[in-house]
Order: structure tokens, then C-alpha cells, then sequence
């Protein structure tokens, strides 16, 4: 089973290092992993997709927490969140396809943002699901080149207060660092 | 306005602050400023000869007082040689700080003289580390390490200072507060999971505590010996929990696990409920999980939670300070007795004196589990004893019966061969007026043993046992009852221990008869100065019982028993 982990971490030479090097150490499996800004300066937020078949999600969590720059985690899995996956994809295209390619990709609400002789780059963002299934799509055409950020995700509406706790001191640390 | 300093003398504000007196280590060329400064404040030095043993000593030093254990390296192979003892500390959570000189922040990064990337090397083996490339940095760096070396579950915590940051002036502003919103603190245990460990407690009719480092660690010994006699719970012992709780103690089982008792053995295999208190149910002590107390409910109180459920499944998780937990567990569980469970364990009990190899005739040997038995008569049971790794380990974890905590300081988690002489030194510089024995291999002595010159050099009373058998015993051990006793790269040469110790100007003596063993080392702890014993035991003798690794934790490999004489 796939675990979503997200975790606000203190923005610190090495902390993308630090997550790694324990999921090295302990032969957690990640499917992905991505790290980018957050709301607070200084802070900044993993979203990790972890295999959960060898050790538990909330095992994982437990060993996060433990490292000192990470500051909150939570197990999103089981709460309804936003999933966001950007995908972007270089597929052959001769020039008299292209208006067929568009129309193709537009109904996954993707689109063409590079045009070369014999190929196109296909932009789209959304849920995983969603992101493979233009990916198929495009197979046949004939995939030159893709590169995908791996998964993002945040709790819908107004739950932030019954998510998942991960931990019983999960919502103090919260407060703490807000 | 703050005053002036260099980084360096920051340095030592900062570990004068934080109560150091005493600090371990071996200069060197991106140390050097941190060394020139150290002259002008009041703190003891103990130059070692190898930074190993100096990682060893801080170790030792915290385990034998509680306080946070310092050394000092310098950068690339200064601070390489002291992995082995970060990577112990840490296994064992043992609140320490090492201090690394690092080359200049410009040259960083490009294979200059002496440069290891030692943040990256001991990240897996430190609870955190950190890079200072700048002096106004250095304050808050130190200042967070004592607090996350001590905080929850303690553990080893490197600091590594460019030499221009050592060099540089800066402001000494001491910070007041640490701002680490993403450490743990500990939680007060939770009610509801409280209540239902008391009523498990109170429904239980064969429990078990498994007392383990926790017990030290949280000074909790009182409010185990409180909880263990309210509720009439027998208490056994992981490696390093001996002394958590008396050995003369009624309700003491002793040693669990690997060569652990039989009776402790199926005691724990036929509990109805296991109270783990401050252990972590290790493979040593588990033995093959998937049959590991079978019948048991189990409770587990444990400070860090990546710990609960990592092994052993439990039905209630007190996630807390283990003494604070213990000590709100007492006032909630009824007054008990377990007469036929007792009744049950102690039948056992009878049935191991006839296999035990202390009840039994040595024929004219020496056997190094009668070596231990009159250490311990010797010395009344009193002294702190510091062992190394391996069989003579477990025959003191058997034979030598600790009353109080911090009386055994050992290596358990890394089981770290060469770190009981380093690690005595240590804990004699915490605790000068305690008699401090070292007990070691042939082997492991050796690999540490450059550490006699620094235990010379401070002048320090500690006496050295060596259990010499010609072997590293315990891989012999595993070699005979496994590998068909195929001896490889077992057998070993070793010097002349008493002409070794004359060399570095220690007395020694060689004891190879045990009617000179108490004679030996009574007068030896009449000379006050330090001394060793080369103890000539026999040559293929193996620790028992034995859990072999992975089996059934009641599946033990025995000494026949034997004819029964008066030790």
C-alpha cells in the first residue's frame, strides 16, 4: 500500500539529505519525493509516497519527526486532499498533427507549450491517475522525452484540524511553529 | 554589546556553560585555534592516544554520571577515528557531543589537506550534526547540541567548526533559549492509555516487567522497585538495564535474551502480560519474533516513538518519560501478589544451579565465570565495572550481580570490541571515588590498548581484567556450536599482558589458578594504583545458555547438568 506523507521541514543545508539518509538507513521504500516552498518563510513542505508494505506508515512518520529539522508530519492517506502531479512531455508530432494533438490533450485539460520540427512539448497537471492516462494516451505516438515531479498534495477545505495525527504531539508542534 | 571573542573562545564559553569540566581528545592542525584557547579556561583535558578511545571516554563519562559525555577531534582522520564511538553512543542513546575542527570555509568542498565531509559521514550515526562555518554561529550551534544530545531519547550530537570560524571575532552573546520547534519534547503519558495499562496490570496473573536502559536513563529505579513490589511483578534485566534494579532483590530475575537464564527465558514465553519499560525489544532479547511471548498481552512504555510497534506488536503504547509513567501507573493499579507464578519461575530458578558452572568443580581450571563471581565477592559487588564485547561480557552480565545503576557500563547495541578501557577511563573522570574495573578480552583489549599511556598520563586508579583465552571466544563459541568447530581466523596471539602493562609502567600479574584469584585482586585494590590481571582461563569455554540467533527464545542450547558443589 501507498502511504502520503507530508511534512513541514525547517529550511537547513542538508535536510533533503537528512530525509534521504533515513529512508536509505531503514529501507523505506519512497515512490516520490518532492520539496518545495511553503507558506512560512524558513519552512518548507515534502510531500513522500512511501510503500508501506514492508514497514508501516506510521513507523515512518515516527522516525521523520525524530529528525530535528522536520517539524510537523502528516499521513494524508486516508483524508481528502488535493493531488497535483505537473508532467511534462516531449512526443513526436509532424507539423500537420499537431492541431489533432491539441485538440487530444486539451481534453485532459493539457496543453502544447513547445513546438519543434518533429515533436511537441505537452504540458498537464493533476492527479496521478490523470497524468498516466495522457501519458498512454501518447504512447503510441511515440514518447521522446518525459520528466514528472512526483506527487503534491494538501488536505481539502477545512479539515487541517482532523487530519490524520501522525503523532499525539503533531497539532502542538503545529501551533508551535505557526 | 556583547563581548569580543574568537569563535574559539566561544567555544569554551559555551561548554563551561553547559557544566563541562572534563573533555576528551587529540589535537591537530583545524582544531589548533580551538586547543590555543582551551588554555585559558579551567577545563581538564585528557589527551588519548587514539580519537576512538577519546569517543569511548565521553561515552564512558556520560553513562557513569548522567551528564552529557565531550570529545574533541580534528578534521579528516581525527574525525573518521571517532565514528566507531559516535556509531556506539548512538545505538545506545547515550547523551554525548563531538566537537570537530574542519578545514577553512573557503577551502571546503575541495579535497583540501585533512578535509572529510564529516557532517555526511555521520549523519546515520548521530542524533544530529551540524556544519559552523561562521564564529557568530558557533554559540547557537553548541548551545543546541547539549540540548538535543539530552532531550528525549539522548544520543550523540557533532558539532564541526571551520578553523576561520574558530579564528574569527565575533560577538559572545550566550542564547538564553534554544528555538528547536521541531524536537520532541517528552509528553506526560496519555490517561485513557494509562487506565488501560492499569487495568490490564490488574487482571494479570503471570506479569513480567522488562526493565531495560530506559530504567537508567530516566532514573527510574525508585518507581520501578516501588511499582515491582506494589504489584508483586517480577523484574528481568536487558544488557543494559543490569542494575535498573537490585540483583538481591527478591522480585530480580535477572538477564533476559540471548544467554540469558533458561528460567527468565520461559518466564518470559509463558507471561500473560510483559510490561517493557524503557527497552526496546531487541533480536537479542526477542529472539525468533514471530513466537516471541505468545502468550503475553504486552504493554510498552518507551520515550521514542519510531520504537512502538517497530518489533513487537503491543496493545497499550505509553509514549512518555519512562519514570514519569511509572510513577502515574503506581497510584492507579492495585496492590498484588503472584505466589504460584513466582512459585513457577522460581522452580526454574532451583532447576539452573545444578547446570550453572558456578556450582560446579573447576577441577584445577580457571573459568572465567569463577574470575567474574570473585571479582565480584572481592570488591563487594561495588565497583562499576566497564566491559568490552564479547564472552567475558555475558559471564559478567551473569556472575557479577549489580545493585545500582550505572555500576555496568557496556556496549550493547554496536557491541563496539576495544571500548572498555577507553570507556573506564571515562567513567573513572565522572566518578573519581568509585572503583572502576575494566573487564575485557584477549581481543578486544588489544584493540584499544594504546589507552593504557593516557590512563598512565591522568594519573588514574582502574583496574584491568583480562579474561585471556587464546581466542576470540564468542565467535569461537559460534564457530563450535554452528560452523562445526571450524576455527577460522579465531585463535590468537597475544603479547605478554604483564610485561605490556610493565611497559607503560602499570603492575600486572598473571593468575591462572583460582586460589589466587581474591588474594590477586584484594591486594591490587590495596595499592590504590591501577593495575592488571592477565586471568589464563580456559581456553574453549562457552557462554550458557544460548538463544541461538533466531530461534525460539526458549530453544536454548544448555550446560549439561552437572555434579553440584558449594562455589
Amino acid at each position: 500500500m501507498k502511504h502520503t506523507l507530508v511534512a513541514r521541514v525547517q529550511d537547513q543545508p542538508g535536510v533533503l539529505n537528512r530525509v534521504a539518509s533515513l529512508f536509505r538507513r531503514r529501507a523505506f521504500n519512497i515512490e516520490s519525493l518532492t520539496v518545495g516552498g511553503s507558506e512560512t518563510p524558513a519552512y518548507s513542505r515534502m510531500t513522500i509516497v512511501v510503500d508501506t508494505a514492508r514497514v508501516p506508515a506510521h513507523l515512518v512518520a515516527a522516525n521523520l519527526r525524530k529528525l530535528v529539522p522536520v517539524t510537523e508530519v502528516r499521513d494524508v492517506t486516508h483524508i481528502p486532499t488535493v493531488d497535483r502531479d505537473l508532467a511534462l512531455i516531449r512526443v513526436r508530432c509532424d507539423p500537420a498533427a499537431r492541431a489533432e494533438l491539441s485538440g487530444l490533450v486539451s481534453i485532459f485539460r493539457a496543453r502544447i507549450v513547445d513546438v519543434g520540427t518533429d515533436s511537441v512539448i505537452v504540458e498537464i497537471t493533476g492527479d496521478q491517475e490523470k497524468v498516466d492516462g495522457l501519458v498512454e494516451l501518447l504512447r503510441p505516438r511515440g514518447i521522446v522525452e518525459m520528466v514528472r515531479t512526483g506527487k503534491i498534495a494538501m488536505v481539502r477545505g477545512g479539515t487541517a484540524e482532523s487530519a490524520d495525527q501522525v503523532n499525539g504531539r503533531q497539532s502542538e508542534n503545529a501551533e508551535r511553529v505557526s | 554589546m556583547g563581548q569580543m571573542l574568537t569563535g574559539a573562545q566561544i567555544l569554551w564559553e559555551c561548554l563551561l556553560r553547559e557544566g563541562v569540566e572534563t573533555v576528551f581528545g587529540y589535537p591537530g592542525g583545524a582544531i589548533l585555534p580551538a586547543y590555543d584557547a582551551m588554555l585559558d579556561y579551567p577545563i581538564r583535558h585528557v589527551l588519548v592516544r587514539h580519537e576512538q578511545g577519546a569517543a569511548h571516554m565521553a561515552d564512558g563519562y556520560a553513562r557513569a554520571s548522567g551528564k552529557v559525555g565531550v570529545a574533541v577531534a580534528t578534521s579528516g582522520p581525527g574525525a573518521t577515528n571517532l565514528t566507531t564511538g559516535i556509531a556506539t553512543a548512538m545505538m545506545d542513546s547515550i547523551p554525548t557531543v563531538f566537537i570537530t575542527g574542519q578545514v577553512p570555509s573557503k577551502l571546503l568542498g575541495t579535497d583540501a589537506f585533512q578535509e572529510t565531509d564529516v557532517t555526511g559521514i555521520t549523519l546515520p550515526i548521530t542524533k544530529h550534526n551540524a556544519l559552523v562555518t561562521d564564529a557568530s554561529h558557533i554559540a547557537t550551534a553548541i548551545r543546541e547540541a547539549f540540548h538535543i544530545a539530552k532531550s528525549g531519547r539522548p544520543g550523540p550530537v557533532l558539532v564541526d567548526i571551520c578553523k576561520d570560524a574558530q579564528q574569527a571575532k565575533t560577538e559572545f552573546v550566550w542564547p538564553e533559549t534554544v528555538d528547536l520547534p521541531g524536537l520532541e519534547e517528552a509528553a506526560p503519558p496519555d490517561a485513557k492509555e494509562l487506565a488501560r495499562a492499569a487495568e490490564m496490570i490488574a487482571a494479570a496473573e503471570r506479569p513480567l516487567i522488562l526493565a531495560g536502559h530506559g530504567v537508567l536513563k530516566s532514573g527510574a529505579s525508585e518507581a520501578l522497585r516501588a511499582f515491582a513490589e506494589k504489584t508483586g511483578t517480577p523484574v528481568a534485566l536487558t544488557l543494559l538495564g543490569l542494575g535498573g534494579f537490585p540483583a538481591s532483590h527478591p522480585l530480580s530475575l535477572g538477564m533476559m535474551g540471548m544467554h540469558g537464564e533458561a528460567y527468565v527465558n520461559r518466564a518470559i514465553q509463558r507471561s500473560d502480560l510483559l510490561l517493557a519499560f524503557g527497552m526496546r525489544f531487541d533480536d537479542r532479547v526477542t529472539g525468533n519474533l514471530k513466537t516471541y511471548a505468545p502468550l503475553a498481552k504486552k504493554i510498552h512504555v518507551e520515550i521514542d516513538p519510531s520504537e512502538v510497534g517497530k518489533n513487537v506488536a503491543v496493545d497499550v503504547a505509553l509514549v512518555a518519560d519512562l519514570r514519569v509513567a511509572i510513577e502515574a501507573l503506581i497510584p492507579r493499579v492495585p496492590a498484588g501478589r503472584h505466589e504460584a507464578w513466582l512459585k513457577e519461575i522460581g522452580e526454574g530458578r532451583d532447576e539452573t544451579r545444578s547446570r550453572d558452572i558456578l556450582h560446579q568443580p573447576d577441577g584445577g581450571r580457571l573459568y572465567a565465570a569463577h574470575v567474574i563471581h570473585d571479582l565480584w565477592k572481592a570488591t563487594h559487588g561495588e565497583a562499576i565495572v566497564v566491559t568490552d564485547v564479547g564472552q567475558h561480557q555475558m559471564w559478567e552480565a551473569q556472575y557479577y550481580a549489580h545493585e545500582r545503576p550505572r555500576s555496568l557500563i557496556t556496549s550493547g547495541g554496536l557491541g563496539t570490541m576495544g571500548f572498555a578501557l577507553p570507556a573506564a577511563i571515562g567513567a573513572k573522570m565522572a566518578r573519581p571515588d568509585a572503583e572502576v574495573w575494566v573487564v575485557a578480552g584477549d581481543g578486544g583489549f588489544q584493540m584499544t590498548s594504546c589507552e593504557l599511556a593516557t590512563l598512565q598520563q591522568e594519573q588514574l586508579d582502574i583496574k584491568i581484567a583480562v579474561i585471556n583465552n587464546g581466542y576470540l571466544g564468542m565467535v569461537r563459541q559460534w564457530q563450535e556450536f554452528f560452523y562445526d568447530k571450524r576455527y577460522a581466523a579465531t585463535p590468537m596471539l597475544s603479547p605478554d599482558f604483564v610485561l605490556l602493562a610493565g611497559a607503560y609502567g602499570i603492575a600486572a600479574h598473571r593468575v591462572s589458578r583460582r586460589e589466587d584469584v581474591t588474594p590477586a585482586v584484594e591486594a591490587a585494590r590495596r595499592s590504590g594504583k591501577a593495575a592488571l590481571f592477565d586471568f589464563r582461563v580456559e581456553k574453549e569455554e562457552s557462554v550458557y545458555p544460548m538463544v541461538p540467533a533466531g530461534a525460539n527464545l526458549d530453544a536454548m542450547v544448555r550446560r549439561p547438568a552437572g555434579e553440584e558443589v558449594q562455589a
